[in-house]
């Protein structure tokens, strides 16, 4: 009772990365509210779900076993969860904010009015304040997520509601085995007591999921490309530049609304964290939302035109210069000198 | 046999152009800096409506929007773009609403329309980015959801399919109406406004912007009863009072500070070649690249 509840996503029977990284935070969210770290897996043919969370320090793992389950459908979860948080009564809640997470935590914070923060870029505990009544409610989870477009950080609590629910984004927490020979325990769940047949309404009927070609998370150099790029032509130098030095590409919001890379490469806020030893921003001005999701490389060099950039504050090298004559000198002088 | 179709919009800030203004010194967020526009994947949704419209006679497409009064104006130009007719949900009732308290006045103000097959919205707004009122209001009309929807491919009888688009693939689903359709930015863009509805909606008004004006429409209105832009206050709708507002969103903002990040002491470069290579030299001693 009380504990911290973590919702698995899973794509054929392997958990994804985003509820292992849940599940780091959970655990040590846990530790500091002293209560249990639980793990709830829905979907078909779960056996080997415990292995795959157990050393992330799961005290308890819920299974919901039914070949109707997989692939996800909104309702059908969505009962599932709401039943097992009115009995287990959870504190906190956290998914993944994904395409799944997305669709689900709203409909369960809804059905269950509690409160529900999307896309937190940290989560902690504190105490609140409410001012009016006088009243201090303890150990919150304080819900840290930027809010338009990223010019400010807001903290959100939810006081009087349980549980209290988050969704966090791929990549923002870090991923970290607790202990490899931990076991919890294993509830398995009866779907027919979760689940009544009309939910199932909505049926998939054809689904393409391609393993993610790119690694713009793991990959130690990013070279990103901005709005200041000005074409998916001049995208090609960066691809070019990373094939020579062994990068990966990634692009602010504004170059991938504007069509010159894909939603997969974008980096900030509401794109992919990335914490390279080397990030090349090119052509980038520097917008909040996008410095939010690089601050923490070890090294930045900028590209831009403008010596009054503000991705300059925080690089460690300024260039300023065109985009399109420096990076092919960078090249030049890359084959040169690493022989 | 025509569709009855709702389409939830929002009017946000411009965030994505954010100027240096747009922030006060006190560091909070300086509303007035940053242009009002109809929410970009609100107008996908509109988009969606219309050819559904274009194809099943007979179908009506209504926009619903909540916020304040100047908010008439994406009402305004969806009716320029193809939209039937409008609804204003404003009320004081309604400020410091979250997402749940916003789905539930306007899940009760859908009540009140008579027959609704299909409720069709963006994804999310990009003030907020949080992707919940979709969901919530179908949650809390019990109805099934299709979030991050692309392109409805067919529609028969009262039946959807609905082509998904998810981070890592597509997906197509069906199901049956009354349904709740969120679309997402990467569907296809809006059509223009269409000259012949502008000449017709351009006077279009709520009753609050007809008072403000010194002119007196009475009869304009009167004659052409489709420019009324129909406002509906908390009264309007059938509402518990303890779940609309401040007093119906769980969430609190306990704070809200301004983003400042820590500067560097970069070092300054300019494209010279000598520049450019000592950098290199510099990347590849250290072991940073190779």
């Amino acid at each position: 009772m009380n504990n911290i509840a973590v919702y698995l996503e899973i794509e054929e029977g392997i958990v994804a990365d985003v509820s292992l990284e849940l599940l780091t935070k959970g655990r040590s969210l846990a530790h500091q509210l002293k209560c249990k770290l639980e793990a709830i897996a829905i979907g078909s043919g779960l056996n080997n779900i415990a292995p795959q969370v157990f050393p992330y320090g799961v005290d308890i793992l819920f299974l919901v076993d039914d070949k109707r389950l997989y692939p996800y459908t909104s309702m059908p979860h969505t009962s599932v969860l709401v039943k097992l948080f009115s009995e287990e009564k959870p504190q906190i809640a956290l998914m993944g904010a994904t395409s799944i997470g997305r669709d689900l935590g709203p409909r369960v914070s809804s059905a269950l009015f509690s409160g529900l923060t999307a896309d937190c870029t940290s989560l902690e505990i504190g105490d609140y304040e409410e001012k009016k009544e006088g009243k201090v409610f303890k150990n919150l989870l304080y819900q840290i997520r930027p809010a338009f477009g990223g010019n400010i950080v807001a903290t959100i609590v939810n006081p009087e509601h349980r549980p209290q629910m988050a969704t966090v984004r791929e990549g923002v927490m870090k991923k970290e085995v607790f202990d490899k020979n931990h076991k919890g325990e294993i509830k398995k769940l009866d779907v027919k007591n979760y689940v009544p047949d009309t939910d199932f309404v909505v049926k998939v009927i054809e689904r393409h999921m391609e393993k993610s070609k790119v690694n713009i998370k793991g990959s130690p150099i990013v070279i990103s490309g901005g709005y200041g790029m000005g074409s998916r032509e001049n995208f090609d130098l960066l691809f070019n530049f990373a094939s020579v030095i062994g990068a990966e590409v990634g692009a602010s919001r504004a170059a991938v609304d504007a069509g010159f890379a894909d939603h997969e490469r974008q980096i900030g806020q509401t794109g992919v964290t990335v914490r390279p030893k080397l990030y090349i921003a090119c052509g980038i001005s520097g917008q909040i939302q996008h410095i939010a999701g690089m601050q923490e490389s070890s090294m930045i060099i900028a590209i831009n035109n403008d010596p009054l950039a503000p991705i300059n504050a925080i690089a460690d090298y300024v260039i300023t210069g065109n985009v399109e004559e420096v990076i092919p000198k960078m090249i030049k002088y890359y084959k040169k000198n690493s022989k | 046999m025509g569709l009855q179709i709702v389409v939830l919009a929002k009017q946000v800030p411009d965030t994505r152009n954010v100027g240096k203004d747009a922030m006060k010194a006190d560091g909070t967020v300086n509303r007035a800096a940053l242009p009002a526009i109809f929410n970009p994947e609100d107008l996908n949704a509109l988009e969606q409506a219309l050819r559904l419209k274009d194809k099943h006679e007979g179908s009506t497409v209504t926009i619903l929007t909540m916020g304040p009064g100047r908010a008439a104006e994406i009402i305004r130009e969806s009716l320029y773009r193809g939209a039937d007719n409008g609804f204003l949900l404003t009320d004081r009732a309604f400020a410091g609403s979250d997402t749940l308290a916003t789905s539930y006045a306007i899940s009760c103000a859908i009540k009140n329309f008579p027959k609704v097959d299909l409720i069709i919205c963006g994804r999310q707004a990009i003030d907020g980015d949080t992707a919940q009122v979709g969901p919530q209001v179908a949650q809390k009309l019990g109805l099934p959801q299709i979030t991050y929807a692309e392109e409805i491919l067919d529609l028969k009888k009262d039946v959807i399919t609905v082509k998904r688009r998810l981070e890592k693939g597509v997906e197509v689903v069906e199901g049956k109406l009354p349904m709740v359709v969120t679309v997402n930015g990467s569907a296809p863009d809006c059509r223009p406004r269409n000259a012949k509805m502008v000449m017709k909606f351009k006077h279009a008004k709520t009753v609050s912007e007809k008072q403000e004006g010194n002119q007196d429409y009475t009869e304009l209105f009167d004659t052409h009863p489709y420019l009324n832009i129909t406002e509906w206050s908390v009264n309007d709708i059938k509402s518990d009072a303890d779940w609309l507002g401040l007093k119906g969103s769980p969430t609190k903002v306990k704070t809200i500070e301004s983003v400042v990040f820590q500067t560097k002491e970069s070092k300054k470069l300019t494209a010279d070649d000598f520049d450019i290579e000592s950098l290199m030299r510099e990347l590849i001693a250290n072991h940073t690249i190779g």
